[in-house]
C-alpha cells in the first residue's frame, strides 16, 4: 500500500536497501495482482480498448462521420463479406450509411471513455472535496452536505442525469444544444455519482481525523486545511480509487443508456450507446452486426472495468487478507 | 416509537418540499412559459395580461405557495406537448409501470436474497464462483442491452415471446391489468426480466457482502465455540443480523426499480409513466417533468418511511431504551 | 487423571513468504479444580494454543504436529462433526470482549436457550429455568427480569458474566479464558476473576486462562506455563516460576513487571533475544535549554477547568444535555516534577490532558503556562510559542503515526512548522540524531511506520515529541497498548527524558504500578472530578480518599514475584 504512495517532499534521495521498484514488485497488492488471472485479463482488455480509443483517427481503416467518404453503396455489407456492388470488404460490416462499424467503434468507444473519464473526475472532485470538508469541518456544514446527499442518493443516478440533462436543455437555447451536448452530459452524469464519494470519504475522514496522528498535527499547530491535505486525504484515497474504477464502469453505462434514450451525445458525434441505438432499428430485419458488435465493445469495456475495480476492492481490504 | 415516527414524517414532508421546489423551479425558469402558450406573435400586452392571469407577478413564496397547494391536490396543469392535463396522463399510464415494476422487483427480491445467502455461506464452492462471475456481468450489462438481448433472442430468433407492447389488458374500475390476459403475461415476461436482473445482481452482491462481514464477528466466532451447528448459526445468528442492513438498501433498490422503468419502458415500447417522462424530456415538456419528479420522489419518501419502521421493528438497539444495569 | 493434555503440538500459519510457526511442539497439562496460566506477550502463541484446543484454528493455520488429548482421548485429529459435540458441552470458550461476543439480535434467554437445548436434552422451560439458573449463578441480579432483555442493555462487566453463563451451560469440564478481562477495568476485572475462581472450585472444572497479565497470573492462578515465540519456556506452579524463574526469559519479563509496593530507580536492562535497544538520552543535553532553574515554581497551573460533551443535540438550550467529562479540577505541576493523573476509563484524565494540549477548549477555568494564561489565546498564531514548548505522547502506536508519511517528515513536522530548523540538509542531521538517540537508529528516517513495532512506534513518537525542544511534556497512557518488556524500556527512556534533560510531564495512566515508578505527585480522577492530590509515596502508603483506598485495593500485589536483579529506590 505503501508503495503507490505519492512522492513525499523529501530534500535529498538516500540509497536504499532496495529499488522502489523491486519493492512495488514485492508488494502484497503487486503480488495478488500477479496472482489474479482474471486481474490481468481485465487490465489488458482495458489497455487495448482504451489504446486503440486513443488512437482511433489514426488505426481506423475509415473515417465513418466524414460524410465525403461515405458510400450508400456499401451499406448492409456483412462482416467479412464483399459487397455485393463495391466489392469492398469490411471486417465487422457496415451499417445503412454505408459507415464502418469497426470504425465506428473506434470512434464510439472514444467518445465513451472520454465521457465517461470526464464524469468520473467531475464527480471525484466535488465529492472528495465535499466529502473532505463534511468529515473534518463537522458541525452543520458536515449537516447540510450530507443531508443533500442523502436526498439524492435516494433517487438512482440515472434519474438525476436525466433531470440535470433536461434542465440544461431548457436553459441552453436550441442552437448550441448539439455543441455543449457532451459536456452537458459529463455535468449530468457527475452530478449523479458525487454522493457515493462524499459519503466514503466522509465516513473514512471521520475515523482518521479521531485517530492520534491528526491530534499530533493539530497539537504542533497544522492549519485545518493542510491537515486535510497532507495527512487525512492521503490515507482516505484508497477507498476512492476502487469507487472510482466501479464507478468509471458505471458512468460508461450511464453514457450509453442515455445515448441509448436519444437523450445524450448528438449523432453527429456517436458514442457506443448511440451505435446501439443505430443498430436497434435493423434488429427486426436480419441486420444482426449493426447491433451486436457495438454491444460487444461495450459490454467488454464495462465488465472489464467492473472486473479490475471489484479485484482491487478485495485487494485493497485488509480484513479479507 | 411514536415520536421516532412523527421525526420521520416531518423529515418525508421536508424532503417532498424540496423537490416541489426543485419542480417549481422547473416551471418558473426553464423556458417561458408564457412563449411556450401564446406563440411568438403575440403582443406585449396579451402577454402581460396572461402574466397576471398565471399569477407570474405575484411574489415568488406566494407562487410556490400556490405550487405546492396544486401539487397536493394532484394539478401540475396542461401537457405542452399532449395538450392534455398531466395528472390525466400520469394516472392513465400508472397501473403499465405499477404491474412491471412489482413483478420484477418479487422477482429481484427472491432470487437476490436466496443467491446472495448461498454464495456467501458456499464461499468458495465452483458453483458460487460461477454465481459470482455472472452476477459481474450483469452489473456491466447495461439494462436497455439487456432488454434489446432478450428481445433478439425471444422475439425475433425464436418468435415465442412479444417483443413491444403491453398486450390485451383488462379494465377493472380505470385499472388497466395485464394480468389476467395470457397475452398480457407473456408480454409482462421479457420486460420484467429486463427490469429484475441488474436489480437482482445488485441485492445478491449485497447480501452476500453483508453476511461475509456478519460471519467473521465475534459473536458468531462464540456461537461456535459454543458447539452450535452451521444451520443455527448460519439462519439463526447471521441472516438475522445480515436482513438489518439488507432491509435498507434492498428498499431503496426496490425503489429505483420505478425509475429504471424508464429504460425498459422505452426499449419495450412499454405505455407507462417512464415513457412518457423519457419523451417529455425530449421536449422540455416542463409539467410532466415537474410532475413525474414529484411522482417519484412521492414512491421513495414512502419506501424510506416504510423501511425506517421496519428498521425499528426488527433492531432491539433501536427499539429498547438503553438501561444501565451495574458493573 | 489429567483432563486436558496437550502433548507436543505445533501450529503453522503458511503464507505466502513463508511459513509461520504460532505454536512450536508446546505441552501443557491442566488438571479438574485447577486455574492453569498461559502468559506470553504478543506473538507468544498462546491464543493459538487455545483456538487448537477448540479445534477453531483461523485458516491458513493447522495442527502439524503433537497431539491434544481429553480425558485421556485424542481430540487433535477429530472431524468437524465430532468436534462440535466437545465444543461448548465438555470444552468452554471465553472470548477477550464481550461487547462483540454476543449477538445483538437476541435476547440473554434466547441465546442461553439454544445453547442449552443444543447440548442437554431438556424441554423449553426446563431450558429456560437453567437459563435463569445460570444468570443467577454467575451474579447478575433480578436474574428472572434481565434475561429476557438484551446485550445492549448490559453494562460491559455484565456482558462478559453473561459470556461465562453462556460457557457454563452444559456443565463443562475445561473452560479456556482468552485474556477474558483485558477489556474491562481494574474493579471489575477483579470481580470476573474471582468468579473464574470460584466457579473452577465449586463445579471442579479445569480452566486455561490466557493473559498478557502478570498480575493477573500472580493473584488467579495454580499453575503457570511461560510461552515465548511460540515455545513453552518454563512451565510450574505458580509460586515457583514467578519468585524463583529458571529461565532467562521468565527472568527478563518478571523484572519488567512494574511493582506497586518497590519504586525503581530504573527498569533492569535484563535482555533476552534480540529486544535490546539502548537509547542515548543523555547526549541531548546540550541542545537543550536549562532548564533546571526555579524547581519549586509551578510551570502548568490548572485553575478549576472543567470540560463539557454534548450528549443530546436540542434547538433549545435547555433541552440539551451534558457530558460533564472534566468538573472543575485544578492542580499545579511544578517545574521538573512528573505529575501523574490515574483513573478508570471514562473518568476525565484523558481529557484533562487534551484540554492542556489545546486540541479540547475549556468551557470554564482557566490554564497557565510559565504565567500566561494560554486560555485567553484564541488564534493559532498566539498559540504557537506555547504549542513549541509543549508536546504530547499518544497511547496507540498504531494509530498516532500517519502510515503515509515517512519517519524522517513525521519527526521533521513540527521542526518545519515551528521553523526550528529551515535547512533541508540540518533537519535531516536532527532528525537522523533523535532517531540515533531514542535508540532506533538513523536508517529509520527513510522507512514507513507500518515497518516498525509498537515499541519501535512509540520511540518515533518520542522523537517527534522531542523535535521542538519542549520543555513538557505529556504522556497519555504511553505504554498501554505495549507489551510488559517493551514498556520497560519506553519507561526508562522516558525517566532519563527526565533525569537528563529535566523535562516537566503530566503522565496519564490507569495502571497504578507505573504510576508508582514514574511519578513524584499524583492525582486520582473519578467522573469528571479530582479527589485527591499527593505526594506518590504518601499516596501509596497512606491514601485518604475512599476511592483511591479502593483503586489501590484491587491492584494486584505481586509479592510473590522474584526482585532479582532489580534497583530498588525505595520500599
Amino acid at each position: 500500500m505503501t508503495d503507490i504512495t505519492p512522492e513525499q517532499t523529501q530534500p535529498a534521495k538516500p540509497a536504499r536497501p532496495r529499488g522502489r521498484l523491486t519493492r512495488w514488485w514485492d508488494s502484497d497488492v503487486a503480488w495478488s495482482f500477479r496472482h489474479s488471472p482474471v486481474a490481468i485479463v481485465a487490465t489488458f482488455v482495458v489497455a487495448v480498448m482504451s489504446l486503440a480509443a486513443l488512437l482511433a483517427p489514426w488505426i481506423a481503416p475509415y473515417h465513418p462521420f466524414d460524410p465525403a467518404t461515405l458510400n450508400l453503396l456499401d451499406g448492409f455489407t456483412p462482416p467479412m463479406q464483399e459487397n455485393q456492388f463495391t466489392g469492398n470488404v469490411f471486417w465487422l460490416g457496415t451499417d445503412d450509411q454505408g459507415r464502418d462499424i469497426f470504425s465506428a467503434i473506434l470512434y464510439g468507444s472514444r467518445i465513451s471513455l472520454f465521457v465517461g473519464i470526464s464524469a468520473v473526475l467531475f464527480a471525484m472532485t466535488l465529492g472528495v472535496t465535499l466529502g473532505l470538508i463534511a468529515g473534518y469541518v463537522g458541525g452543520w456544514i458536515d449537516t447540510l452536505i450530507m443531508r443533500v446527499a442523502d436526498v439524492q442518493l435516494s433517487f438512482p443516478s440515472i434519474l438525476i442525469a436525466l433531470l440535470v440533462f433536461g434542465i440544461a436543455r431548457g436553459f441552453i437555447p436550441p442552437a448550441y444544444r448539439a455543441d455543449m451536448a457532451i459536456w452537458v452530459l459529463i455535468v449530468s452524469i457527475g452530478l449523479s455519482d458525487w454522493v457515493q464519494y462524499a459519503r466514503t470519504v466522509r465516513g473514512a475522514t471521520l475515523v482518521e481525523r479521531s485517530k492520534d496522528y491528526v491530534q499530533a498535527a493539530r497539537l504542533i499547530g497544522v492549519p485545518s486545511g493542510l491537515i486535510m491535505l497532507r495527512h487525512v486525504l492521503p490515507n482516505v484515497l484508497g477507498p476512492v480509487l476502487v469507487i472510482a474504477t466501479i464507478g468509471l464502469a458505471l458512468a460508461i453505462i450511464t453514457e450509453a443508456t442515455l445515448s441509448f434514450l436519444g437523450v445524450g451525445v448528438p449523432p453527429t458525434q456517436p458514442s457506443l450507446g448511440t451505435l446501439i441505438r443505430i443498430g436497434q432499428g435493423f434488429l427486426f430485419s436480419g441486420e444482426w452486426w449493426i447491433i451486436l458488435f457495438p454491444s460487444i465493445a461495450l459490454l467488454a469495456l464495462a465488465l472489464a472495468v467492473n472486473l479490475l475495480g471489484d479485484w482491487m476492492r478485495d485487494a485493497l481490504n485488509p480484513k479479507l487478507r | 416509537m411514536l415520536t421516532f415516527i412523527v421525526q420521520r414524517l416531518f423529515q418525508a414532508v421536508l424532503v417532498m418540499l424540496v423537490v416541489a421546489l426543485v419542480a417549481f423551479s422547473l416551471f418558473r425558469f426553464v423556458g417561458d412559459p408564457v412563449a411556450t402558450m401564446l406563440g411568438q406573435e403575440a403582443t406585449v400586452a396579451d402577454r402581460e395580461a396572461l402574466r397576471d392571469r398565471l399569477g407570474l407577478n405575484d411574489p415568488i413564496a406566494a407562487q410556490f405557495g400556490r405550487f405546492v397547494v396544486n401539487a397536493a391536490q394532484g394539478e401540475f396543469g396542461i401537457s405542452y406537448r399532449l395538450q392534455q392535463p398531466v395528472l390525466e396522463l400520469i394516472l392513465e399510464r400508472l397501473p403499465a409501470t405499477l404491474e412491471l415494476a412489482f413483478v420484477s422487483g418479487v422477482l429481484a427480491f427472491v432470487f437476490g436474497v436466496v443467491l446472495g445467502i448461498y454464495t456467501a455461506l458456499r464461499r468458495d464452492g465452483v458453483l458460487s464462483n460461477i454465481i459470482m462471475t455472472t452476477s459481474l456481468i450483469g452489473v456491466s450489462l447495461p439494462t436497455f442491452l439487456i432488454g434489446v438481448l432478450l428481445i433478439w433472442v425471444f422475439a425475433v430468433e425464436l418468435q415465442w415471446l412479444p417483443s413491444f407492447g403491453r398486450g390485451e389488458v383488462v379494465d377493472i374500475g380505470g385499472w388497466k391489468t395485464g394480468f389476467l390476459t395470457v397475452n398480457g403475461l407473456q408480454s409482462l415476461i421479457l420486460p420484467a426480466i429486463t427490469l429484475g436482473l441488474y436489480q437482482m445482481t445488485l441485492i445478491m452482491r449485497l447480501v452476500r457482502a453483508e453476511m461475509l462481514e456478519v460471519l467473521r464477528t465475534d459473536y458468531i466466532k462464540f456461537a461456535r465455540a459454543r458447539g452450535l451447528t452451521d444451520r443455527a448459526i448460519n439462519f439463526g445468528h447471521a441472516l438475522k443480523n445480515t436482513l438489518v442492513p439488507v432491509i435498507t438498501i434492498t428498499g431503496l433498490q426496490l425503489g429505483s426499480i420505478i425509475a429504471f422503468a424508464i429504460i425498459t419502458e422505452t426499449v419495450f415500447q412499454w405505455p407507462g409513466v417512464g415513457f412518457l417522462f423519457i419523451n417529455s424530456i425530449q421536449f422540455v415538456d416542463v409539467p410532466v417533468m415537474a410532475a413525474y419528479l414529484i411522482f417519484i420522489a412521492l414512491v421513495f419518501v414512502t419506501i424510506n418511511l416504510i423501511v425506517d419502521i421496519l428498521y425499528f421493528v426488527v433492531d432491539p438497539r433501536l427499539r429498547v431504551e438503553r438501561s444501565t444495569g451495574g458493573g | 487423571m489429567t483432563l486436558l493434555e496437550i502433548d507436543r503440538l505445533s501450529v503453522a500459519f503458511p503464507t505466502r513468504r513463508q511459513t509461520f510457526v504460532a505454536v512450536n511442539e508446546a505441552s501443557l497439562m491442566v488438571e479438574p479444580g485447577m486455574i492453569h496460566g498461559l502468559v506470553g506477550e504478543s506473538g507468544a502463541g498462546k491464543s493459538t494454543i487455545g483456538a487448537a484446543v477448540m479445534g477453531l484454528l483461523e485458516p491458513p493455520g493447522r495442527i502439524t504436529g503433537g497431539v491434544i488429548r481429553f480425558q485421556g482421548e485424542e481430540i487433535s485429529g477429530r472431524d468437524e462433526q465430532a468436534m462440535r459435540a466437545l465444543r461448548g458441552a465438555r470444552i468452554s470458550m471465553i472470548f477477550q470482549d464481550p461487547l462483540t461476543s454476543l449477538n445483538p439480535l437476541l435476547t440473554v434467554e434466547q441465546q442461553l436457550v439454544e445453547t442449552i437445548r443444543m447440548h442437554l436434552k431438556l424441554s423449553e422451560a426446563d431450558a429456560q429455568k437453567r437459563a435463569v439458573e445460570l444468570i443467577d449463578r454467575v451474579g447478575i441480579p433480578q436474574p428472572e427480569l434481565r434475561v429476557k432483555q438484551y446485550p445492549h442493555q448490559f453494562s460491559g462487566g455484565m456482558r462478559q458474566r453473561v459470556v461465562i453463563a453462556l460457557a457454563l451451560c452444559s456443565e463443562p469440564e475445561v473452560i479456556i479464558a482468552d485474556e477474558p478481562t483485558t477489556a474491562l477495568d481494574v474493579s471489575i476485572q477483579a470481580q470476573i476473576l474471582d468468579l473464574i475462581k470460584e466457579l473452577a472450585r465449586e463445579r471442579q472444572v479445569g480452566v486455561i486462562l490466557i493473559t498478557h497479565d502478570m498480575g493477573v497470573i500472580a493473584d488467579t492462578t495454580d499453575r503457570v506455563t511461560v510461552m515465548y515465540r511460540g515455545e513453552v519456556v518454563e512451565s510450574g506452579t505458580t509460586e515457583d516460576v514467578l519468585g524463583r524463574p529458571s529461565h532467562d526469559y521468565t527472568k527478563s519479563l518478571i523484572a519488567a513487571v512494574p511493582r506497586p509496593s518497590l519504586k525503581l530507580r530504573r527498569f533492569p536492562l535484563i535482555s533476552y533475544g534480540d529486544r535490546a535497544a539502548t537509547a542515548g538520552i543523555a547526549e541531548l543535553s546540550t541542545m537543550w535549554p536549562d532548564m533546571k532553574g526555579d524547581q519549586d515554581a509551578p510551570l502548568l497551573e490548572v485553575r478549576d477547568v472543567s470540560k463539557l460533551f454534548i450528549q443530546k443535540r436540542a434547538w433549545r438550550p435547555s433541552k440539551r444535555e451534558y457530558l460533564r467529562a472534566v468538573d472543575d479540577v485544578s492542580f499545579d505541576i511544578r517545574k521538573g516534577e512528573v505529575f501523574g493523573l490515574v483513573g478508570e476509563s471514562g473518568s476525565g484524565k484523558s481529557t484533562v490532558a487534551r484540554t492542556i494540549a489545546t486540541l479540547y477548549h475549556a468551557n470554564a477555568g482557566s490554564i497557565l503556562f510559565d504565567g500566561v494564561d494560554v486560555t485567553a489565546l484564541k488564534s493559532d498564531r498566539a498559540l504557537e510559542s506555547y504549542r513549541r514548548q509543549i508536546q504530547m505522547i499518544f497511547q496507540d502506536p498504531y494509530s498516532s503515526l500517519n502510515p503515509r508519511m515517512r519517519v524522517l517528515d513525521i519527526v521533521a513536522e513540527p521542526m518545519r512548522h515551528h521553523k526550528i530548523e529551515t535547512d533541508p540538509g540540518r533537519i535531516r542531521d536532527q532528525v537522523e540524531d533523535l532517531l540515533e538517540r531514542v535508540g532506533l537508529g538513523a536508517s529509520a528516517a527513510i522507512k514507513f511506520p507500518h515497518e516498525f513495532s509498537g515499541g519501535q512506534r512509540q520511540r518515533i513518537s518520542i522523537a517527534r515529541a522531542l523535535a521542538t525542544r519542549p520543555r513538557f511534556l505529556i504522556c497519555d497512557e504511553p505504554t498501554s497498548a505495549l507489551d510488559v518488556s517493551i514498556q520497560a524500556q519506553i519507561l526508562n527512556i522516558l525517566k532519563d527524558l527526565q533525569d537528563h534533560l529535566h523535562l516537566t510531564m503530566l503522565f496519564i495512566s490507569h495502571d497504578l504500578p507505573v504510576v508508582r515508578q514514574m511519578c513524584d505527585r499524583v492525582g486520582v480522577m473519578r467522573h469528571g472530578k479530582l479527589v485527591e492530590l499527593a505526594e506518590t509515596n504518601a499516596l501509596f502508603e497512606n491514601p485518604q480518599h475512599p476511592y483511591t483506598r479502593e483503586l489501590l485495593g484491587l491492584m494486584p500485589k505481586l509479592e510473590g514475584l522474584s526482585t532479582e536483579g532489580l534497583e530498588i529506590e525505595a520500599a
